[in-house]
C-alpha cells in the first residue's frame, strides 16, 4: 500500500514543477535579479537594435556572451519564440527529472531496505 | 544569482571551478549513504521542482527580484549531499540548455549555491531540529530561517569571489552592501518558499523529509496514524 502513495505523491510533485514550470513561468518578473542589479549599478541600459547597450561603468559590462546563446533554449524560450516559455520550462523540469533521477537511481544503495521509520 | 561569464578574472574561475569540483566527488561519495530505492525518486522530483521554482523571479525593489537557491530546501528535504547535487544538477542544466548562467562561470555558482547555500542551509537547520520537531509551525520556522541565511551567505560568495578576482566596474564596499541588501530581502521569498513546500511535504509524507528522519516528532505519530 505505500508504495501505491509513494507513487502517487510522486506524481503530485511532479505535477506541482510541471505547473510551475510550464504556468506560473509566465508571471516571473523579468527584472533582473539581485546579482544582476548589482552588476548593473552605475550603468545605464538601453535597448537598441543590436542588443542591450550599457553606458556608464558597472561590472555588467565586463560579462562575455554566453557561448550557448544561441542554443534551441537559450534564455528559457524555444527557438526564441515569444510565449514558448512555458514550454521550455516543462522540457527543462523533464531533462532535469531524467538528469537527475537517473543519477540518483544509479548512485543509490541497492538491496537494502529503504530507511524509514518501519512503514516502508 | 547566476553569474555570467568574465565578471571574474581566469585564475579565479579555476580556482572555484577546483573548489566545486572536490565538492561534487565529495558529495557524490556521500550521497550513496542517503539513497535508496525510496529516496532516489524523491531527490530527483526535488531537483526538477527546484529547476521549475528558480524560473519564477519575484519582485523585491522596483526594478529588482529574486529567485529561489533551494540550498536549505534541498538540505531539509534530501540531506546535504544529495541536495549539493540537486542544486549543481540544475546549474549545469541552466548553463547547457538555457544559456542561464556562464560557462567558466559554473565553478563559482557551483560554489556559492550548490556549496555555500546548501551547507549554510543544513547547517542552520540542524542547529534548530529540536525545534523543527515540534510540529509543523516549528519546522516552517526552521526552514524560514534557515533559507534566509542560505540566500544571504551565498550572496556573500560572490562578494569574495569578488574580492578575490574580480574584473572591476565597482567597488568592493558597494558590492558587499548591495550584494547583502538586496539578498536579504530575497531571502525573505527564499524563506517563504522554502517553510511552503518543506510543510506541504511534510504534511502527507514527513517521512519523506530528511531532517526528520528518525525523529519522535508529532509529525511523523499523526501521518504514520493515519497511515492505512
Amino acid at each position: 500500500m505505500t508504495r501505491g502513495r509513494t507513487l502517487g505523491f510522486l506524481l503530485g510533485f511532479l505535477a506541482v514543477a510541471l505547473l510551475v514550470a510550464g504556468g506560473f513561468s509566465y508571471l516571473a518578473s523579468p527584472d533582473p535579479d539581485g546579482l544582476d542589479t548589482v552588476a548593473l549599478q552605475g550603468c545605464q541600459v538601453t535597448e537598441t537594435d543590436a542588443g542591450e547597450q550599457l553606458a556608464g561603468t558597472c561590472i555588467a559590462q565586463n560579462a562575455t556572451n554566453h557561448a550557448l546563446s544561441s542554443s534551441p533554449l537559450a534564455d528559457y524560450t524555444v527557438g526564441g519564440g515569444a510565449g514558448t516559455t512555458g514550454l521550455a520550462g516543462i522540457l527543462g523540469v523533464i531533462v532535469t527529472l531524467l538528469l537527475a533521477g537517473g543519477l540518483f537511481w544509479v548512485l543509490r544503495r541497492r538491496g537494502v531496505a529503504p530507511t524509514d521509520d518501519g512503514r516502508g | 544569482m547566476h553569474m555570467s561569464d568574465g565578471l571574474v578574472n581566469a585564475p579565479t574561475s579555476l580556482l572555484f571551478g577546483a573548489v566545486a569540483l572536490v565538492w561534487l566527488v565529495l558529495a557524490a561519495l556521500r550521497a550513496r549513504a542517503d539513497l535508496d530505492d525510496r529516496t532516489a525518486p524523491m531527490a530527483g522530483l526535488v531537483t526538477a521542482f527546484v529547476f521549475a521554482v528558480q524560473m519564477i523571479n519575484f519582485p523585491i525593489l522596483p526594478g529588482a527580484s529574486g529567485h529561489l537557491l533551494g540550498g536549505a530546501l534541498v538540505a531539509i528535504l534530501v540531506g546535504p549531499w544529495v541536495g549539493t547535487l540537486c542544486i549543481a544538477i540544475v546549474l549545469v542544466v541552466q548553463a547547457l540548455l538555457f544559456a542561464d548562467g556562464g560557462l567558466t562561470a559554473l565553478g563559482t555558482n557551483i560554489t556559492n549555491m550548490a556549496l555555500i547555500g546548501v551547507v549554510v542551509g543544513y547547517a542552520v537547520a540542524v542547529a534548530l531540529r529540536p525545534l523543527a520537531r515540534r510540529g509543523k509551525g516549528g519546522l516552517a520556522a526552521t526552514a524560514f530561517v534557515a533559507a534566509f541565511l542560505n540566500t544571504v551567505v551565498a550572496a556573500l560568495g560572490f562578494v569574495v569571489e569578488y574580492a578575490i578576482g574580480g574584473s572591476g566596474g565597482a567597488s568592493l564596499g558597494t558590492v558587499f552592501g548591495l550584494m547583502v541588501g538586496l539578498h536579504a530581502l530575497i531571502g525573505i521569498g527564499e524563506g517563504v518558499i522554502t517553510a511552503a513546500t518543506v510543510t506541504a511535504v511534510a504534511a502527507v509524507r514527513p517521512d519523506l523529509v530528511h531532517l526528520l528522519r528518525g525523529a519522535k516528532t508529532p509529525l511523523l505519530r499523526r501521518a504514520a496514524g493515519t497511515a492505512p
